[in-house]
């Protein structure tokens, strides 16, 4: 089978602001672009097109850069990485995406631990559940509690009371004496600073409880109930949705299954990039959460740098981007610095309760191993749909199998296939891959 | 005001604003479990950006479609095993 061939002098993985803002400096010097996303509109999470919203910024830098060439694959998702190609799949069927250059900009998925209850229908991420209301799932009159840690909890909490719903609680875990030197810093950054209390004075009136935290949720066939710990209190409060997110994860798969480097000195790796946002690879860069979490601002500058680097070479990045690139990550470390302690204990998990929910495999089933490829293998814990993106970052963060790589060796496929996708032909020879 | 399109989930007709996600459709339906686990509990959309694969139903009898990442399309047909 001849599955369709796409050659690309620079090739964007993902759509968000990193992706876009790749796209467009790349294709600014005249080469043929490429930009692929799984979803179908642009914009990754933090610009995510909201049904009967006026359109985010992606909208219109997506406009742009179609206008200016730039050849955009919606609802495309990378399946494997090869010898200078990519294999994807969209509705049509396998792709076959070729490159001089690739660009990374794989964004970030949401830290979601376990705890009892949370496989019920109605606990979702913070950001899930923003993301889910975005996408026009009903939240008029719904009583939710949003729960886990960082700034992320009161944007998702805004945007859940946006679309009718009734956010009966907000608990974030770090304690208060963290979140005033948090805000004691803040007007270093003024921007940052005008949003957070802007933000703040919208949600005035909704109870934030910090040192609190989500212990279990209960509910038959779906979530009736949370038991929250707040300070040395258990309550128990009535409610149709729990939103729980304790901060984002880099998605680093593919730049794994590329054979990119890691750095690895944080809880999640990152992937590792230089200046010009180059990775381990010479003709692979990345930019934005997957080079570790920094937000849209670094993202954009990321993407931008990343963009000129790799349709025109270092000497075209302008010199200006890296100032204010840095200024970004300045931030950012700053906010991992108060909302990420070094260690931190889980105590809201019990024996029974599951680990990896593609399986159904519990904290109990793993404890008797202490190498993770033997509690995979006889477990199946991992193996699932998911691929060991929710499951894996959880135990990393209980610090299950301590001592083993955080991130084991990456198989194809990154995501699952079709088995006609699988079957395309994808031979790796020393001529590079070939029908 | 926003156009919109008809959709069936597991038979039943709904109508959905456009350019909603399937699991938009689920929870107009009514539907609270998009699939049963391997244990049989159910389940329903978790992180809502593609990565859980909790919201997997069948769209146009092709199984396995993330709900989350689906937008409504009219005359679709969703199926859940929920």
């Amino acid at each position: 089978m001849a599955e369709p061939v796409r050659d690309y002098d620079v090739l964007v993985i993902g759509a968000g602001p990193a992706g876009l803002a790749a796209a467009r400096a790349a294709r600014g010097h005249g080469v043929r672009v490429g930009l692929v996303d799984a979803q179908a509109t642009p914009g990754g999470q933090v610009w995510r097109h909201a049904v009967g919203q006026p359109p985010t910024p992606a909208t219109g830098s997506l406009a742009a850069a179609i206008a200016s060439g730039v050849d955009w694959r919606a609802q495309t998702q990378i399946v494997a990485a090869g010898p200078d190609e990519l294999l994807a799949e969209d509705a049509t069927g396998a792709l076959r995406l070729r490159y001089r250059a690739l660009i990374l900009a794989t964004g970030a998925r949401e830290l979601l631990l376990p705890f009892p209850g949370w496989t019920l229908p109605g606990v979702t991420g913070a950001g899930g559940a923003q993301a889910l209301a975005k996408q026009g799932v009903p939240q008029a009159g719904r009583r939710v509690l949003v729960a886990g840690r960082g700034p992320l909890l009161l944007a998702a909490a805004d945007t859940l009371r946006r679309y009718g719903a009734r956010v009966i609680g907000i608990c974030e875990r770090t304690p208060a004496d963290r979140l005033w030197r948090f805000a004691a810093g803040l007007p270093r950054w003024p921007g940052k600073a005008a949003q957070a209390v802007a933000l703040r004075l919208r949600l005035a009136r909704m109870p934030y409880w910090n040192d609190s935290e989500v212990l279990a949720a209960e509910g038959d066939d779906r979530v009736e109930a949370v038991e929250i710990r707040r300070g040395r209190q258990r309550l128990r409060l009535a409610c149709d949705g729990v939103a729980v997110g304790y901060g984002l994860v880099p998605n680093i798969e593919l730049a794994q299954s590329l054979g990119c480097a890691l750095d690895t000195g944080f809880r999640h790796p990152h992937v590792r990039v230089d200046e010009h946002q180059r990775t381990s690879l010479a003709t692979v860069y990345a930019a934005g959460e997957a080079c570790g979490v920094g937000g849209r601002d670094s993202a954009l500058l990321e993407g931008a740098i990343a963009g000129h680097a790799a349709a025109a070479g270092e000497n075209a990045i302008p010199r200006a981007l890296r100032g204010r690139q840095r200024r970004a990550r300045a931030f950012a470390a700053w906010l991992r610095h108060h909302f990420e302690p070094a260690s931190a204990t889980w105590p809201a998990i019990a024996g029974d309760t599951l680990l990896c929910r593609c399986e159904d495999v519990t904290l109990s089933e793993l404890e008797g191993f202490s190498d993770p490829r033997d509690a995979k293998l006889a477990t199946r814990c991992g193996m699932g749909a998911c691929q060991g993106r929710i499951c894996g970052a959880a135990i990393t963060e209980l610090g299950l199998f301590a001592g083993h790589p955080a991130t084991p060796d990456r198989r194809p496929p990154l995501f699952p296939a079709r088995l006609d996708t699988l079957a395309a032909p994808f031979v790796p020879t020393k001529t590079g891959a070939s029908p | 005001m926003s156009a919109s399109v008809r959709v069936r989930v597991d038979g039943r007709p709904v109508e959905v604003v456009a350019g909603s996600s399937v699991a938009a459709a689920l929870a107009l339906a009514g539907v609270v479990a998009a699939r049963r686990s391997v244990d049989g509990q159910p389940r329903a959309p978790l992180c809502g950006m593609g990565v859980c694969f909790e919201c997997r139903v069948r769209i146009d009898g092709i199984g396995q479609q993330r709900a989350c990442m689906t937008p409504v399309r009219d005359g679709m047909s969703v199926d859940t095993d929920g």
